[in-house]
């Protein structure tokens, strides 16, 4: 470790401390504080005074202590070895932590993210000497079931390769190829490091067209997301942000999650360690675990290490979108971060802007979901990112600072409502104060998938949940009962809808997952059965009559009885239903 | 537990730990500041001598180059600038733990408060180490209450923190004391021990508890850690990582359940929140400092269980909502925090109904692991699932029947109606002290679910309503 002292602590305020310093100092270098070696970061230098935030807990910490620089920013380690982990905020292996210091973090502990002594077997893709340019692909590992992980020269390498290694099994900091530069020859090794407040170089942005299919119903018909899309999940306590991300990144299909546990509970993460080995990734056939990263700064870790955790979670997922791979980032929770951000700001005794956050929250939110995209790479394919970041807005009141900043910047809002919570209704996202602004971004890959019907089947439903909510206020006055037959079929179509399509149970084999054919089918049948039921009522069948009917129940239960295979089921029941109530539909008047 | 390894000490620092200093620069509320020291760490513990014998404890809070500010827990009344002397300890708070804790009651410092001799021990750092997540067990044991609104609708499971949100005059205290009465592990006979860490409650309250304690029996396994409401409130800083840190030993070096009472955390928060002020720091909401979410964490994350360790540490703090708030600052943070909450509600209070855990907004998010087959009974999920739907629905036509009269409203709306009363009435409704089984819990659930049409019953399989229903 470096014994360059760039200065000594002058005073110590929680997690930030000022040290004096030499002129040494750099802004955002990364230090080592004290005889624990504690790490830090310089967040600002003022004339003799460098202010470090410390990742670590600073209790003993005494003035006089040294500091240490590193003269790098902090950075994360990129190479074969990361999938299938779990990482505290500063990129600490939490398993290597507890074999090397037992159940209980400690101050001080220090462990390479990336094994050092653990074999890769690597596959070169080229052959020297060829020219080659930053990013490019140059082998591959297989690094676990599910992931290939391709060897890519450091972005800023590029000239012409002299030496590749041959196919064979290679320690990570083994030298594996050779480029000459213009400045000189460069050895390039199985990993590599990256600052995480820059966001890696891409070849240029790309549209959104193809929606991230996450399996969860009322996401994918109704609010979807585009891959490389960002989304934000405000909810108060209790109304399942954690449910929904959990559900997300098991379900959702991009290639690699990056799942990162901001300041929230450390059973989540040990619920996300148990599970997800054990499921299985529908599309692959492999273990979900094959493709997620854990990065884990639980509500009791150090708040600086919290305030950087999203940092190393996002600088991960561009390592890997930079292979070509889809990505998808759920960053839980993005409002314990902003919390992070202020306690440190208050700490350095920093103007307050709005509820004492500091007046660059907005900025850096935007530079965090900017990281998000579609994008060409550097290696010529077509990658993205899609965040998924979770909002608690305190007394769930989304007129708070984070919600509000944060819906500047992203274009999918999936607001959680409390009393759909309580009647645990799940996913509780209301339809009435969400929004998605990829509808049309995603909307011709859906058409393709239906034969052209998408956009009408969802426009149909949303006027009639538009039509319910109106009614709804009647009904509030009178009662339902005074309603017509014809009203009530769109308040009992509504309350289908919403029952055995929208509420999804997250916890049964056959319903946890929906693919976009069953969504289709059974949004269709929806919508085929308030097309022929209306037109039954203006023939003058009673609404009672038509709720007697054996596909009513069908219906209800469709979403367990037909699994994401059974499409023909579907089929079934859809022309049952048409039969059954086009029979009414006939009778004259 | 590891422990970090000492720093390596320069020749002078064990001359310089015993130096006392004379005179400090400043008192404000319990904040002392000092100049012209040396070698003092940040967060470590400082004795205070008012200059007629008496010692008082209190804690560095910011340290720099020769100055120091320092919170006393004890009060600084009668502090003079010239004559107070300070002493630094050069180490953290600690308490001392040892199996001799078990049936005795400390102070909000962990002092003994029962007038026997402070116990022989291991001294241990109050503030404890965040437990590294790959080596937590992820908890999924059942425990039984024997209270039907709690077993059948918010399962508890051990290593949850599940705290009760209350109000003035609610019977929390009652449901604690039932809880802890009531509280097992069906067919398993493990050792348990209850720490009890009562902050700013008043000295009858504390009586209530620890007489409940004694009755069941329970005295011999029982530390209390207690700061009540004429103690100086800046200790009570202390005094639930002083509970906790117990607890820790009892659990997970002695193998012991624990389960850890904590009320009020409203009480605790209410000091940190004095401290924050007298510091002049920037407030976030109702003058809470904005680090009032990770100082709530670091006491609420201490609940859980390790692989491979024996005992585990079960939460039920109470937090009380000022004016019945569940926006509150406190129980809002709480909430995000803890792993569900049981609301109680005045409404149910006033109509008699004992305990009032209010149906909807109470949550237990641990739940879904803890029952069904094997654990309580194949059909819990389902029956739990459609309650809750059903009464929400009831929720709603009470709204709209305070609008349009009950007379009005559809033969189906007053069925939900009679569910609504037949369900407050019969299910959440018992004695206190009426230990209901999981079974009974479950089939009185039925009972009452079948007060409504069978079509009603959307999130219940057809083999369970033949099961069940209407038996």
């Amino acid at each position: 470790m470096s014994e360059r002292i760039v200065g000594t602590v002058k005073r110590v305020v929680g997690p930030v401390i000022e040290a004096v310093c030499t002129d040494d100092a750099e802004m955002l270098e990364l230090v080592y504080v004290g005889e624990h070696r504690l790490i830090g970061e310089v967040v600002r230098i003022r004339q003799r005074s460098a202010w470090v935030q410390v990742y670590e807990d600073t209790t003993g910490l005494r003035p006089g202590a040294p500091v240490y620089g590193t003269g790098e920013p902090l950075s994360v380690e990129l190479g074969p070895g990361l999938v299938g982990g779990i990482y505290d905020g500063v990129q600490r292996p939490l398993d290597v932590l507890r074999a090397r210091t037992g159940d209980f973090i400690s101050k001080g502990v220090h462990a390479p993210a990336i094994d050092r002594d653990k074999r890769w077997h690597f596959v070169p893709q080229v052959q020297a000497p060829c020219p080659v340019t930053g990013g490019m692909v140059i082998g591959a590992v297989r690094e676990t079931d599910a992931i290939l992980h391709k060897i890519m020269l450091p972005p800023s390498v590029a000239g012409e390769l002299i030496h590749i290694a041959t196919e064979g099994d290679y320690l990570v900091e083994d030298v594996i190829g050779r480029v000459r530069t213009v400045e000189g020859e460069t050895d390039v090794t199985l990993f590599q490091r990256w600052p995480v407040r820059v966001s890696r170089p891409y070849a240029e942005r790309l549209p959104q067209s193809q929606p991230l299919i996450t399996g969860q119903r009322v996401v994918d018909t109704l609010f979807p997301v585009a891959r490389g899309g960002v989304v934000v999940v405000p909810g108060g306590f209790g109304t399942g942000k954690t449910m929904i991300q959990h559900a997300l990144a098991k379900w959702c299909d991009a290639d690699l999650v990056v799942y990162i546990g901001c300041g929230e509970r450390g059973n989540e993460m040990t619920e996300v360690l148990t599970d997800f080995p054990k499921l299985i990734d529908p599309r692959t056939g492999k273990s979900l675990m094959d493709r997620t990263i854990l990065i884990a700064n639980t509500s009791n870790m150090p708040v600086a290490a919290r305030e950087a955790s999203i940092y190393t979670g996002i600088t991960i997922a561009e390592y890997f979108r930079d292979m070509g791979y889809s990505v998808a980032v759920m960053a839980d929770s993005t409002s314990r971060w902003a919390e992070a951000l202020r306690e440190l700001s208050g700490r350095m005794e920093e103007m307050p802007a709005d509820e004492g956050f500091p007046a660059y929250l907005p900025t850096r939110l935007a530079e965090f979901y900017e990281r998000a995209g579609m994008v060409k790479t550097l290696a010529g394919d077509e990658a993205s990112i899609t965040t998924i970041g979770a909002v608690s807005p305190p007394g769930g009141d989304f007129s708070e600072p984070v919600t509000q900043h944060t819906k500047r910047f992203i274009r999918t809002f999936w607001a959680l409502d409390k009393q759909l919570a309580n009647a645990r209704h799940y996913p509780a996202i209301s339809w009435r104060d969400s929004y998605s602004e990829y509808v049309d971004d995603v909307s011709e890959w859906w058409e393709k998938k239906t034969h052209g019907e998408w956009r009408s089947l969802r426009a149909g439903i949303l006027s009639i949940m538009q039509r319910e909510a109106r009614l709804e206020r009647v009904v509030k006055l009178v009662g339902a009962d005074v309603l017509p037959d014809s009203q009530r079929l769109v308040l009992d179509v509504a309350s289908l809808f919403k029952n055995a399509f929208l509420q999804q149970n997250a916890y049964d084999k056959v319903d946890a997952f929906c693919v976009a054919e069953k969504q289709y089918l059974m949004l269709k049948i929806i919508i085929v059965y308030y097309e022929h039921a209306t037109e039954a009522i203006a023939h003058g069948t009673a609404l009672a009559t038509l709720n007697k009917l054996d596909v009513m129940r069908d219906m209800m239960q469709m979403k367990f009885e037909c699994g994401n295979e059974d499409i023909p089921k579907l089929r079934d029941l859809l022309a049952r239903v048409e039969r059954a109530v086009r029979e009414y539909s006939n009778t004259p008047a | 537990m590891n422990t970090p390894t000492p720093q390596p000490e320069r020749p002078d620092d064990r001359l310089l730990d015993r130096r006392e200093y004379v005179g400090v620069t400043e008192v404000s509320g319990p904040i002392v500041a000092l100049n012209g020291i040396h070698n003092v760490g940040y967060n470590e513990l400082v004795e205070i001598g008012d200059g007629r014998g008496n010692l008082r404890l209190g804690m560095t809070l910011e340290v720099s180059e020769g100055a120091a500010i320092a919170q006393v827990f004890e009060g600084t009344s009668g502090l003079r600038l010239s004559s107070t002397r300070v002493r630094f300890r050069g180490e953290p708070l600690t308490i001392t733990v040892s199996p001799e804790i078990l049936g005795r009651a400390f102070d909000g410092l962990g002092r003994p408060a029962d007038g026997s001799p402070e116990p022989s021990g291991e001294e241990r750092d109050v503030n404890g180490l965040p437990v590294n997540p790959t080596a937590r067990d992820y908890p999924r044991k059942f425990i039984q209450t024997g209270i039907s609104a709690i077993d059948g609708m918010n399962t508890l499971v051990r290593g949850q923190k599940l705290p009760i949100f209350s109000g003035s005059g609610l019977p929390h205290r009652q449901i604690v004391a039932q809880i802890t009465r009531q509280a097992k592990i069906v067919g398993e006979d493990a050792p348990f021990a209850v720490v009890f860490a009562g902050m700013g409650i008043k000295h009858d309250e504390a009586m209530f508890y620890l007489r409940s304690f004694e009755e069941s029996g329970a005295m011999g396994r029982v530390v209390a850690y207690l700061s009540l409401a004429d103690a100086p409130s800046v200790e009570r800083r202390i005094t639930p990582r002083a509970a906790l840190t117990a607890a820790e030993y009892l659990a997970f070096d002695l193998g012991m359940h624990v389960l850890v009472i904590l009320t009020d955390m409203t009480n605790y928060c209410e000091a940190l929140r004095e401290i924050s002020t007298q510091r002049q720091e920037i407030p976030s909401r109702k003058g809470y400092p904005g680090y009032l979410y990770s100082d709530l964490a670091s006491i609420y994350e201490r609940a859980g269980m390790i692989i491979g360790r024996q005992g585990s540490i079960t939460q039920v703090p109470v937090v009380s909502m000022p004016n019945d708030d569940i926006s509150h600052p406190v129980p809002d943070l709480s909430g995000y925090i803890t792993e569900g909450q049981i609301v109680l509600e005045r409404d149910l209070d006033q109509r008699g109904i004992y305990p009032p855990i209010a149906g909807l907004p109470s949550l237990s998010r641990l739940m879904k692991d803890g029952i069904g087959e094997g654990m309580t009974r194949a059909d819990h999920a389902h029956l739990a699932s459609q309650l809750f739907a059903g009464y929400a629905q009831v929720k709603n036509i009470r709204a709209l029947a305070s609008v349009i009269g009950e007379e009005e409203l559809s033969t189906l709306d007053q069925t939900y109606l009679q569910f609504g009363e037949t369900f407050e009435r019969k299910f959440l409704s018992q004695g206190i002290d009426e230990d209901r089984s999981i079974t009974q819990t479950l089939d009185l659930g039925w009972e009452v679910l079948s007060v409504l049409p069978r079509e009603e019953l959307h999130r219940i399989t057809e083999e369970e309503i033949r099961k069940y229903y209407g038996k």
